[in-house]
């Protein structure tokens, strides 16, 4: 083969890698959401109340601990599992008891979780317990929110701001 | 393979871009870490600092920011192409399994390092895509059960997220691939003199292709980063971050089960099944000088120089790592001592293979020309790698075959024509570039022409040898080759070297 001949079956390979190396640094494209819809996110981390109250050791329990365990009020440490509700426009899309989190079952619980709805006006109603109660809820937050396509919602909570946030 | 054959023809051997797969992973790093310097002296941290000043350098400054910036991405993903065909060549190639092993093991990390550089560098730009990569790298982390509350709740809102997440990525993206400096280093440790930039022809026209790339095609961002919305539509590296799509569609955990189950099948490829070899190289002191010749032509690093041991006058003496040794035999090869001149004792070199002895490779040369007549008679000499010469249909020609070219002795071409056990000798081989022990042919070639020790005699008619380096494919190739080789040899018994004892070499 002739030299400029091989150049020119070089420049032919070069030119074939990077029309590869360029075309798939951003091609095809990817949808990873469609277009016309919004995400709700609820995503929450909340430590519910611990599982039953203290109570008082007695004498011969105490006797048994090692002298540096000897407190006189048995805490449990493990807490109780948090119920969540979220309803959008009167139906429930999500309900779940979550268990704590950690070894110990002393952590708070966690959820995450992703809604895609259509665009437009909905009524948001997010619920949550986090006490022994054996009915209704110890927060609740209602709210007529307006989402365009392609917005993302975060379903968000915080006790010490008075429970449930929405982040837009 | 095919492909390979084809790419001989416009670069040759010496520049085929398959045989200088690490090489060329290694230049592309290159361009990435010149190119990142440049990057970086213009990239400001910052929620949205970031953003604008890569927008700055692709467009404000495109003469050059926007070409460094491109360059940065094409050679990552130059270097992503580059690695896996590496990969895929070696393991097909079967050159991961027996000694080879740690070079293949000490791959897998890499392929790991590799990836995650990539990954925090898009998360730097902070665009749309950015934030896709941030919210799926931490949905997909926040799976194991190792962080205690979900990372991925920092980039639920806008008024969640904060400047340190973007400290942690630019140090990320520095200290991962000065990590992976090091993983390549510990990569190259079994093998000598390995490839750190490819042949200078090869480097230009990759950089060449780059540059016309980035000038035609410039690398840009997306949309910038809105945590408000959620990223829909988006061109997608696909090189790096093909992981996200394939986990959005799998889910975490069967995410993280299949980058497992990967890497672990990775790491036992090597012994699936394991090589079952015949034994390393041996050193019998008794005829080493210590010239250290083996040590320097060893590929695989496998051979140290110790101190004498046996009192001999002699200051060093051969010692072979036998977990390194890939049983090549380019040491026996290499060695002054390994002469088939030699009959007062039996043939045993400083150094030689254990199952593979030279007075066996001595043996089967004079037995086959044993059976050669006339006045073409041509000693064919092959190794394990390439055509197996011995089934080739050809008369008057015998084959000897050798775990490799790089395993004779040039000594042995000389003894096979100085006793006239032949007219002429044929040496074959893996194709030049691409040697299954690196530097069989590359050694073979050089001390034909007296340019690496040990030497073949000056005495020796060149017309005499002939040499065709091809792949295991090119059977026919090389059958014409011997054919038309056999053709020329001189008849004339004027022009045939006297079989001559050589008295002196007797005595050696
Ligand atoms: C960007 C990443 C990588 C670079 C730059 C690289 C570079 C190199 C270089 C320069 C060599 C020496 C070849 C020579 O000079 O003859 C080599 C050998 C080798 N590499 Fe890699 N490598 C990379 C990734 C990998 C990966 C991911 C694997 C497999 C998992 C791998 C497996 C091997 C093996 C098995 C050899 C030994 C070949 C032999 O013993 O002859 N490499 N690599
Ligand atoms: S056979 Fe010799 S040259 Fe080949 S790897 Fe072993 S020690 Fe090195
Ligand atoms: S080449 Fe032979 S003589 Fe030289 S050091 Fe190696 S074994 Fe000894």
């Amino acid at each position: 083969m002739s030299t400029a001949l091989r150049y020119l079956g070089q420049g032919f390979v070069y030119a074939a890698f990077a029309l590869i190396l360029g075309y798939f640094a951003s091609l095809p494209t990817y949808t990873h959401f469609p277009p016309d819809q919004a995400l709700i996110k609820l995503s929450l981390a909340h430590g519910a109340d611990r599982k039953g109250g203290c109570r008082r050791r007695s004498q011969e329990e105490l006797r048994k601990l090692a002298p540096n365990m000897r407190r006189p009020m048995d805490c449990p440490r493990q807490r109780l599992p948090v119920l969540i509700e979220l309803e959008i426009d009167g139906s429930l899309l999500y309900r779940d008891s979550l268990p704590p989190t950690g070894l110990a079952g002393d952590g708070p619980s966690q959820v995450y979780q992703r809604f895609a709805v259509a665009p437009g006006r909905h009524a948001v109603v997010a619920r949550l317990r986090d006490s022994d109660r054996r009915d209704g809820f110890d927060y609740e937050h209602s709210e007529q929110i307006e989402l365009a396509a392609g917005q993302s919602l975060a379903i968000d909570f915080r006790s010490e701001m008075g429970g449930f946030i929405l982040r837009r | 393979m095919w492909s390979e054959d084809c790419l001989d023809r416009p670069f040759g051997p010496a520049w085929n871009p398959l045989y200088h797969l690490g090489g060329l992973g290694f230049f592309y790093y290159w361009v990435v870490a010149v190119s990142g310097i440049y990057v970086y002296i213009f990239f400001d941290t910052g929620l949205s600092e970031a953003y604008e000043s890569v927008e700055y350098l692709t467009h404000d400054q495109w003469y050059l920011g926007g070409v460094m910036r491109s360059l940065h991405r094409y050679a990552s993903d130059g270097m992503v192409v580059m690695m896996l065909l590496h990969m895929l060549r070696e393991f097909a190639l079967d050159r991961h399994r027996g000694s080879r092993w740690f070079t293949w093991v000490t791959g897998m990390p890499i392929l790991w390092l590799v990836i995650i550089c990539g990954i925090t560098g898009y998360w730097l730009v902070w665009d749309m895509l950015a934030q896709y990569v941030a919210i799926g790298t931490t949905e997909w982390l926040d799976w194991l059960p190792i962080f205690g509350e979900s990372i991925a709740r920092n980039f639920l809102s806008p008024e969640l997220l904060d400047d340190r997440f973007f400290t942690l990525m630019v140090f990320l993206h520095i200290a991962v691939p000065l990590i992976l400096l090091l993983v390549l280093w510990i990569h190259l440790q079994r093998v000598t003199n390995p490839e750190y930039f490819p042949a200078r022809g090869l480097a230009l026209g990759s950089l060449l292709m780059l540059l016309v790339l980035s000038l035609i095609w410039p690398a840009l961002s997306q949309a910038p980063a809105d945590l408000a919305r959620v990223p829909t539509e988006l061109g997608i590296d696909w090189y790096y971050l093909a992981v996200y799509p394939l986990v959005d569609e799998w889910g975490a955990g069967t995410g993280w089960l299949v980058a497992f189950l990967g890497s672990l099948l990775l790491v036992v490829l090597p012994w699936l099944p394991p090589l079952r070899g015949g034994g390393a190289a041996v050193v019998n002191l008794e005829n080493c000088n210590g010239c250290t010749r083996c040590a320097v032509d060893c590929p695989y690093a496998a051979i140290v120089m110790a101190p004498r041991s046996d009192g001999r006058p002699f200051e060093r003496e051969a010692v072979v790592n036998t977990k390194l040794c890939v049983e090549c035999g380019l040491c026996a090869g290499a060695c002054p001592t390994a002469t088939p001149f030699r009959r007062a004792k039996a043939l045993a070199p400083g150094i030689d293979l254990a199952d593979r002895p030279l007075a066996e490779v001595r043996r089967q040369v004079e037995a086959a020309s044993a059976g050669l007549t006339g006045q073409r008679r041509v000693l064919l000499f092959g190794c394990d790698r390439s055509v197996p010469v011995e089934q080739l249909p050809l008369a008057e020609v015998a084959a000897v075959r050798l775990p490799c070219i790089g395993a004779l002795p040039p000594s042995f071409i000389d003894y096979v024509l100085s006793r006239n056990l032949a007219d002429g000798v044929f040496l074959s081989g893996c194709n030049s570039g691409d040697c299954h022990n690196r530097f069989g042919v590359h050694w073979t070639q050089e001390r034909l022409a007296g340019t690496r020790d040990p030497h073949l005699r000056a005495r020796v008619s060149r017309e005499r040898i002939g040499q065709l380096w091809v792949s295991a494919r090119e059977r026919r190739r090389l059958q014409d080759a011997v054919q038309i080789f056999q053709d020329g040899l001189p008849t004339d018994p004027e022009d045939t070297p006297p079989p001559t004892r050589e008295k002196a070499e007797e005595a050696l």
